[in-house]
């Protein structure tokens, strides 16, 4: 079995998010990028059924900034080779683009499941998962948190709302979209990735996607979101705000006076 | 080119969700200014047609292969729909269903698709949108040009009254109802549902409680979890957490609050390293009063909470359980 984890980079959005002059997109070349955390799911979870049996598994991303990182991550962790797609990769790529980008190269490849995060904190245009598995014209299924596969069929624990799971038995190939692993994605000490970046491992591959009517999708700009009401900050230390917590606790007789 | 919009119902255990009415209200709004129709496709549970009265008309089906969520066939089913109805535009959720049929739609139909919609207007030809994006730290300004769109909005940003045929004023058999004829459309089928699993009921139900203590992932590390806890049994209020920590496997799934765990309302919701993704946004922003806990003052959790502070949250819950114990 061969499976595919497509990762991404996302701004980090622990830091503070500076837009470009025109406000159409984060500036990248100021912000921290780091992987797309439902990718990391994607990818525990690829390991996990790569350990469970006989896989190979090749992770792949877009050339963006500070990727490299993220694929030598991935191969320190276990995967078996690590793929970066070049091109004119520049600015914000929307879902449908990097969807596309994917099943051009997957079009060259054997492949029996892709795995990738169920969604990223920029897929304005759509998940990729579904834009990819339709693009591929293959089974997709999104929200899954847990991934079972043989004999080319896999087993799909997809979660909908309110938290009821439907186990999906599906055909491969297919593109999943994973929201969490079976377990929590697995740690990669610093020293293991400098090996795997030392001993290379990245084969670079360039793409070119076929036209995508993305045209019709005008991303304006972005804006900080006014927000209808704001919090009133309790002011002070630990000490008074605590004051303050407990009284209004207490004016609603959730707390004994 | 139609003037028609269309919105995907959803329904769980026999009720369609909030948030379909929601969608049918904005739909009916925007097809009033455009004069078009509003059609709700209804996969599944054809007894609750009549609920939609809000629509002109409903399609649906009883087709086994969509009795359950079946994402393949629910995919097929709605592309064969909007094929032959050349809607203007295609209301989803951002769902689990709405995220697999509205990606799938925009390739196969195909038209513009815009996510995590909190907005949408009409402007000239084109399509004013708003979208959610960074994790609710920025919002996105997007116009949808062309004949056809599709927007995946999330679920509470419109209101559901406009959408319920009893506050609408309109009586609840005014939409027409009209079987699918699916006939082949689900032939070879990739994806079959072997079971459905069913949320385990808790040892506490935090949907009831009046004071929830609901920590994210600010706490840092599991073992921290005990200061928490110990708050929490001192107030008496059970322990709810954010999606990141029960996917950790930190605290059980029926703690969970937001978008795929449950919706709470109590009297006081008191969030501790909670930064607010939107996810969980969804899941207690009806809460009466949010108390909110988070180093970072522009987390988006102070949008929505009555109160806030940036102190350290284990020195607060230090502090709160001195004085709860006194």
């Amino acid at each position: 079995m061969r499976i595919v984890v497509a990762v991404k980079q996302i701004p980090d959005l622990v830091e503070e998010l500076e837009l470009t002059a025109d406000g159409t997109d984060v500036d990248r070349e100021l912000l921290k990028m780091v992987v797309n955390e439902f990718d990391d799911q994607a990818l525990e979870e690829g390991l996990c059924l790569k350990e469970a049996g006989d896989a190979e598994l090749v992770v792949v991303a877009l050339d963006e900034p500070d990727v490299d990182q993220t694929l030598h991550a991935a191969l320190a962790k276990g995967a078996d080779a690590a793929i970066k797609l070049t091109g004119a990769l520049t600015g914000w790529i929307d879902s449908h683009r990097r969807a596309a980008l994917l099943a051009s190269w997957l079009s060259g490849q054997s492949f029996d499941l892709v795995l990738t995060g169920v969604q990223a904190a920029d897929d304005l245009d759509g998940q990729l998962p579904g834009l990819l598995g339709a693009q591929l014209e293959v089974p997709h299924i999104s929200v899954a948190v847990r991934v079972e596969a043989e004999d080319g069929m896999a087993k799909v624990w997809q979660e909908l709302a309110g938290g009821t799971v439907v186990v999906d038995e599906v055909r491969l190939p297919a593109v999943i979209g994973v929201q969490a692993a079976r377990q929590a994605p697995r740690y990669v000490s610093i020293s293991r990735i400098r090996q795997a970046q030392q001993s290379g491992g990245i084969t670079e591959v360039e793409v070119q996607a076929a036209e995508l009517g993305t045209e019709q999708f005008a991303l304006r700009r972005l804006v900080a979101p006014e927000a209808a009401g704001h919090a009133e900050m309790l002011a002070g230390g630990a000490g008074e705000v605590a004051d303050r917590i407990v009284e209004l606790l207490r004016a609603k007789g959730l707390v004994r006076s | 080119m139609g003037n028609d919009v269309l919105v995907l119902a959803e329904h769980r255990n026999g009720r369609l969700s909030d948030v379909t009415f929601e969608l049918v209200g904005k739909a009916r709004e925007l097809a009033d200014r455009g004069g078009g129709r509003v059609l709700a496709v209804l996969l599944g549970e054809t007894s609750l047609a009549h609920e939609l009265g809000v629509a002109d008309v409903v399609l649906c089906s009883e087709d086994p292969a969509v009795a359950t969520y079946n994402a393949q066939a629910y995919e097929r089913a709605m592309v064969h729909v909007v094929e032959r109805q050349q809607p203007r535009l295609v209301l989803t959720s951002t769902t689990t269903v709405g995220m697999d049929v509205s990606t799938a739609l925009s390739v196969h139909w195909p038209a513009p698709l815009a996510s995590y919609v909190v907005d949408v207007r009409r402007d000239g030809e084109d399509l004013a949108v708003t979208c959610r994006a960074y994790g609710g730290k920025l919002l996105a300004e997007v116009a949808l040009t062309g004949p056809r769109a599709i927007c995946a909005v999330i679920a509470g940003c419109f209101p559901a009254a406009d959408g319920r045929s009893e506050v609408a004023g309109r009586s609840e058999v005014a939409g027409q109802v009209e079987l699918l004829d699916l006939e082949g459309v689900f032939d070879g089928l990739g994806v079959s549902v072997a079971q459905v699993v069913e949320p385990e009921k808790g040892d506490v139900d935090i949907t009831a409680a009046d004071l929830l203590v609901s920590v994210g992932r600010g706490i840092g590390s599991r073992e921290n979890l005990e200061v928490v806890q110990e708050l929490a049994d001192a107030l008496g209020a059970p322990l709810a957490a954010s999606r990141p920590l029960i996917d950790q496997g930190w605290l059980p799934k029926a703690r969970q609050v937001g978008k795929s765990g449950l919706t709470v309302r109590p009297k006081v919701y008191l969030a501790l390293g909670i930064s607010g993704a939107p996810e969980h946004l969804e899941g207690m922003q009806h809460a009466e009063t949010v108390i909110a806990c988070n180093t970072d003052p522009k987390a988006p959790i102070f949008d929505v909470a009555t109160y806030g502070t940036t102190v350290d949250l284990f020195d607060l819950t230090d502090e709160l359980v001195k004085r709860v114990q006194e």
